[in-house]
């Protein structure tokens, strides 16, 4: 029997947070603005109505604050869920994440497991003004000891976020701020799957696209519109960027010949350039042509006006399948 | 609390504020009335931009009213030679420095970044990344005091340096880091705290244990706190203690205490979390209607204030038709300035975008 609900990615984030907070009284919620007004964008909306000041409050504005008292309530034997706002201001905490956070647990030799979970809105397309857009996640899979995930639909939403919670390892939870109110089927009774497995979301058997996040609604519309064409496109959704299922990568090249990797992050020393990497390393000869990469340019997330140039959109999808494609 | 206009309007200077009320013993009939015309124009500037953000010509707007006091007095306070460094709420500061005010509105439009050249407007970008342009003021300071341009008693070149932030943003390690760089190197610095009560949603009453005025003081970084409500008050204070600054006496804390009439942004809603009779409270506190009173106590008459209200309709119109006539930006300006010499990697992805627009309508997909 399964019980399925009708959930905004933003509401199932929400329900994920609540059902591990009934669940586990040592969980505790904190960052900017949080409590009463529910989050910028109101994920933790109601919260502190249901749990009180002891459960979920507001922090000082300093991220770097958040961060690290979360390790310390870590060590207490709480398990913070802290909110970093905006993706662009994490980067006060950058310090306490890569230094602390991440290392903590080797350095203890396994004595100091970190219960950590840092929730970060992220990525563009919102006409935002400087610093709300950004794609800073190929810095945190790039730090050994942090897992790092990213849910695009509201039952991954609603699962991978309680999972992030029951890890003993920190982890890095971005969600796509512009996907927050897009709604789908939330499964309350069974988990789909593993937080670190990549997902088929569309069997195919030309290309192979890859992607992860805000990026996902994008790679499935250019394959619509390509079957529509007679191109037909396999969409995997990445769900993890540490660790990276290469498998389920690996095992739909076999099929294809020919991958994609598409993300609203720019390219350069990217999650892309690393499934790229690896992808040539052990698929070589089932390559049909280059791994491709479609990525936001490497300029500074542009203002407003421009970011529909910058963002990848179905076209600039559809105009590297036609590349791949003509191998 | 230094007040030299009481909220009734009444004008006043209590002893121990002397030293403040000589600034405004200088100042003219002239001087009010540029006061009062600013801070009418910083209101209508933000009404019409809240209007234009309502029928999305802007991306965002951040309002600044009930902060008409604190920004115009104390932009007014600021020398001619000095640097500023705001957050991005001084559209008052910038008003009292000659900004062109589209070059505001155009970033909250979302045509570009910012875009104003800092060194020719002394008004450096707005930072939008909470309190890391109180450590850019630092630096600033300390290079002007390496170059000997601090305690000659030359008032055409010695300079002094102001930092505007809010009371949300003495949270952040960057604004503690400031205090001590500063203290300890004596900088020209003035640091200008307005607290507006209110960090989004968060209180003032929850983001400190300490007076704000007081939080430098352990670094060694005086304070005081000033009616930032009070236009005379925050001339005179600011004016005052870079004065002060300029001929060497260190670094400086002020904090105005006014108070955030309107929503963070235009994307907040302050009816989640704040009292509609809190907001009252200070509404009835509005700081033109204080200077509006008190410029008819001197005898201004009627005809001064239509000659505003006629300048704030024009004001509107301008920025309105202006607004309205701002081009879409192109393309390349993504990728020209992110270097000053040629870079491989995005020459080649501009190169790219461009043939790939060119041909888009023929030879692109779908
Ligand atoms: C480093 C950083 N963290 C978080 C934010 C998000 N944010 C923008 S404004 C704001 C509140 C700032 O309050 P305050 O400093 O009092 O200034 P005010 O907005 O009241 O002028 C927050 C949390 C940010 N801009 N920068
Ligand atoms: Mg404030």
């Amino acid at each position: 029997m399964s019980n399925f609900v009708e959930l905004s990615i933003a509401k199932a984030i929400n329900a994920g947070l609540r059902k591990a907070m009934q669940e586990d009284e040592k969980v505790i919620l904190f960052g900017e603005d949080v409590a009463q007004l529910g989050g910028v964008f109101r994920v933790t909306e109601g919260i502190h109505a249901e749990f009180g000041d002891s459960r979920i409050f507001n922090s000082p504005i300093a991220e770097s604050g958040i961060v690290g008292t979360a390790i310390g309530l870590a060590m207490r034997g709480y398990r913070p869920v802290a909110e970093i706002q905006f993706d662009g201001f994490i980067f006060p905490a950058f310090n306490q994440i890569t230094t602390q956070l991440a290392k903590m647990q080797n350095r203890s030799e396994g004595f100091t497991p970190m219960p950590v979970v840092i929730r970060v809105p992220y990525g563009g397309g919102i006409g935002a003004v400087e610093h709300h857009s950004e794609s800073p996640e190929a810095y945190f899979a790039h730090t050994a000891g942090l897992r790092v995930i990213t849910p695009s639909n509201p039952n991954d939403a609603y699962w991978m976020i309680q999972q992030a919670i029951k890890s003993n390892d920190p982890v890095m939870f971005f969600e796509p701020k512009k996907r927050y109110w897009q709604k789908g089927p939330v499964n309350l009774d069974e988990p789909p799957m593993g937080p670190h497995q990549a997902r088929v979301l569309q069997e195919g058997a030309q290309v192979t696209i890859a992607t992860y996040g805000p990026m996902t609604a994008v790679a499935l519309q250019a394959a619509e519109i390509a079957a529509s064409e007679g191109t037909s496109i396999e969409v995997i959704d990445l769900r993890s960027l540490s660790p990276i299922d290469f498998d389920t990568i690996i095992n739909s090249v076999k099929k294809t010949g020919r991958l994609i990797v598409a993300s609203e992050a720019s390219t350069f020393v990217s999650i892309s350039s690393e499934i790229a990497a690896r992808v040539a390393e052990k698929a070589f000869y089932h390559l049909e042509a280059p791994v491709l990469r479609v990525g936001g340019f490497d300029v500074p997330y542009p203002a407003a006006k421009l970011e529909e140039v910058f963002l990848p959109d179905a076209d600039r999808i559809l105009e590297a399948v036609d590349r791949v494609l003509s191998y | 609390m230094v007040q030299l206009l009481s909220p009734e309007g009444e004008y006043g200077v209590p002893k121990e504020w002397a030293e403040y009320g000589k600034y405004i013993d200088r100042l003219t009939e002239a001087d009010f009335l540029k006061f009062y015309r600013d801070m009418a124009r910083m209101r209508r500037f933000d009404r019409e931009a809240e209007a234009l953000q309502r029928q999305g010509q802007l991306g965002l707007w951040v309002p600044a009213i009930g902060q008409e006091a604190a920004q115009i007095g104390s932009g007014y306070g600021v020398g001619h030679n000095d640097h500023i460094f705001p957050s991005y709420r001084e559209h008052g500061v910038a008003i009292t420095h000659g900004i062109d005010l589209m070059s505001i509105l155009k970033m909250l439009r979302g045509v570009n970044h910012g875009g104003w050249d800092p060194v020719e407007t002394r008004f450096h970008l707005y930072a939008i990344v909470l309190g890391s342009q109180v450590l850019h003021a630092t630096g600033y300071a300390m290079g002007v005091k390496m170059d000997g341009k601090v305690g000659n008693g030359d008032l055409e070149n010695d300079l002094a340096v102001i930092s505007y932030f809010g009371d949300g943003a003495t949270a952040e390690g960057d604004v503690s880091e400031s205090f001590l760089f500063a203290a300890i190197n004596n900088s020209p610095l003035v640091f200008f705290c307005q607290n507006n009560q209110w960090a989004i949603s968060s209180s003032v009453a929850s983001q400190t244990k300490v007076p704000l005025f007081q939080r430098g003081e352990g670094f060694g970084v005086p304070g005081i706190r000033i009616d930032g409500n009070d236009v005379l008050a925050s001339y005179a204070a600011t004016a005052k203690h870079m004065d002060d600054a300029r001929e060497g006496a260190g670094p400086y804390m002020i904090e105005a205490l006014t108070y955030r009439i309107g929503a963070h942004t235009t994307s907040d809603d302050p009816t989640k979390y704040r009292d509609s009779a809190e907001v009252e409270y200070w509404k009835a506190r509005d700081p033109l209607i204080r200077f509006e009173t008190f410029l008819r106590r001197q005898g201004i008459g009627q005809d001064f204030f239509d000659e505003v209200a006629e300048a704030g309709e024009k004001l509107s119109t301008e920025i309105r038709e202006a607004t309205f006539a701002l081009p879409q930006p192109p393309t390349e300006n993504m990728f020209k300035y992110v270097y000053s010499e040629p870079h491989p990697l995005i020459d080649e992805q501009l190169d790219w975008l461009k043939r790939y627009e060119a041909g888009f309508g023929e030879a692109g997909h779908a």
